[in-house]
């Protein structure tokens, strides 16, 4: 089970939990703010973009190819930004921390 | 060759040049055709712009001849643009709450039984039209009976069988909204015309031209795409029934054969901007008031992206598809036609064994260089 904390632009913060799936489906479950998965998670949208905290960036890893080539355009992009669709929910991500991009 | 599939007509230019060219009413657009370069291009909206001077120029081909109503958020930049965007998206996220699913299954299920019951169908007539003018009523949220005058105005109300551009018949609607417009503001209901009628951006009430402007995108940007993109959806089902016993079985991976069926079909094949600057597209001199054209169908199918581009993966993971189109101005009904394309996998999946194809009448687009094939004029099927 992880535990992931969500902090939208308004400063709201959002502690989910699950074991399994993506973070952007557990945001979208628990109503976070900002996210949207528009396209369900398939790298398409970019309406699930965060930032990842600071110390946890090792922990998530780095954007693949095609989703850098989806942030790359992003007007909030910054080298700590991901779409979360494509954050595999798994024990490891435990204590994460994900700022809503907005 | 099968019935169902589309070609890509753009290969060979997207991989050569980058670009094609057509010729539009003596009015030339550089086609982009490679996913990045239509993100990158999408993207810069202060350079290939949407707003400016003349309506509906972008449109390709263009409408400037027949229409002098501004579409709306569509033809208007940021940063205007965002306070139409603003008012209007919550709207048009409607399609994500329960009832509204509720009530969208059920005219999809009674369609279903409907053409279930008889010998043959034709689809893009009797299927597709009826289930975007039925699903439209839920979007304007009018009652159902309107959505009789919508059927009965046949699958081309904004343009004709041989020429895309025809007056007379985009007056048809225009006339319509006006009428609808007139009578939602002498008796305010819950509509989208009343909703819009009684907005303010920036504490100014927005006027009936405004109005008007959305309303006409709301009918035209949502009917022949859908149209197709369900159309399409029968005839892909039809070839391969192993992928709706998968749907069946994984209902899960539903989302993912939605978006891998509109990227494959791409409903709308591309969309123009007006350049503001000198520029370069593609490392192709484009100047200051010409036009180019985001080719979404040719990027859809780019292989340096997408593995197996020219097929159907009806589970595809990562798909980063601009169907929808891209960045700012990307489809404000995309939510609906999403949802409506999620209700009617499951209900085939559901209610269909098997689709037999009759009869077929390709649609295909003439695009001087480049035909495309964009769906069906006709798809005679038996739903078993
Ligand atoms: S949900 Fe669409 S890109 Fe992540």
């Amino acid at each position: 089970m992880a535990k992931i904390t969500f902090i939208t632009t308004d400063n709201e913060h959002i502690v989910v939990e699950g074991e399994s799936g993506s973070a952007m489906e557990l945001a979208v479950q628990n109503g976070v703010q900002g996210i949207d998965g528009d396209c369900g998670g398939v790298c398409s949208c970019a309406t699930c973009h965060v930032h990842v905290a600071e110390g946890d960036v090792a922990k998530v890893g780095p954007a693949s190819e095609i989703e850098q080539d989806m942030l790359e355009l992003d007007d909030n992009v910054t080298e700590r930004s991901r779409l979360c669709c494509q954050i595999d929910v798994s024990d490891e991500l435990d204590g994460i921390v994900l700022h809503v991009a907005g | 060759m099968s019935k169902s599939a589309l070609p890509d007509p753009f290969q060979d230019a997207r991989n050569t040049k980058g670009f094609g060219t057509v010729n539009d009413q003596d009015d030339p657009v550089t086609m982009v055709l490679g996913l990045k370069d239509v993100r990158k291009c999408a993207h810069n909206w202060k350079t290939f712009q949407s707003g400016g001077e003349e309506v509906g120029r972008i449109v390709v081909p263009s409408e400037q001849a027949i229409r002098d109503t501004r579409q709306i958020p569509f033809e208007v930049d940021p940063p205007q643009h965002g306070d139409y965007r603003a008012l209007v998206e919550p709207w048009f996220k409607r399609p994500l709450e329960d009832e509204y699913k509720a009530r969208l299954a059920t005219i999809i299920d009674e369609l279903l039984d409907e053409v279930l019951a008889m010998d043959s169908v034709e689809v893009v007539e009797e299927f597709s039209l009826k289930l975007q003018s039925r699903a439209l009523t839920l979007l304007l949220n009018i009652p159902y009976q309107e959505a009789e005058v919508w059927i009965g105005w046949g699958t081309h109300v904004f343009r004709s069988d041989d020429t895309a551009l025809d007056a007379g018949k985009a007056n048809i609607l225009y006339d319509y909204i006006d009428q609808q417009i007139e009578k939602a503001s002498n008796q305010p209901g819950d509509d989208l015309y009343s909703v819009l009628l009684a907005s303010e951006i920036n504490g100014k009430k927005l006027t009936k031209e405004e109005v008007k402007g959305v309303m006409i995108l709301t009918f035209a940007g949502g009917r022949d795409t859908v149209i197709n993109a369900v159309t399409n959806t029968i005839a892909y089902f039809a070839e391969h029934p192993q992928s709706l016993a998968r749907i069946k079985a994984e209902p899960e991976i539903t989302g993912k054969a939605v978006e891998e069926l509109v990227r494959y079909f791409s409903p709308l094949t591309h969309m123009g901007r007006v350049v503001t600057e000198d520029t370069q597209v593609c490392e192709h001199a484009q100047k200051a008031q010409s036009r180019i054209s985001l080719c979404w169908a040719s990027a859809n199918r780019d292989e340096r992206v997408f593995e197996n581009a020219n097929e159907v993966v009806i589970d595809r993971k990562i798909n980063p598809h601009v169907a929808f189109g891209f960045a700012t101005h990307n489809c404000l009904g995309a939510t609906h036609a999403r949802q409506i394309l999620h209700i009617l996998l499951t209900a085939l999946a559901d209610k269909v064994t098997a689709i037999e194809i009759l009869d077929h009448t390709d649609n295909i687009e003439d695009w001087d260089e480049f035909k495309r094939k964009v769906g069906f004029d006709a798809l005679t099927v038996k739903f078993n």
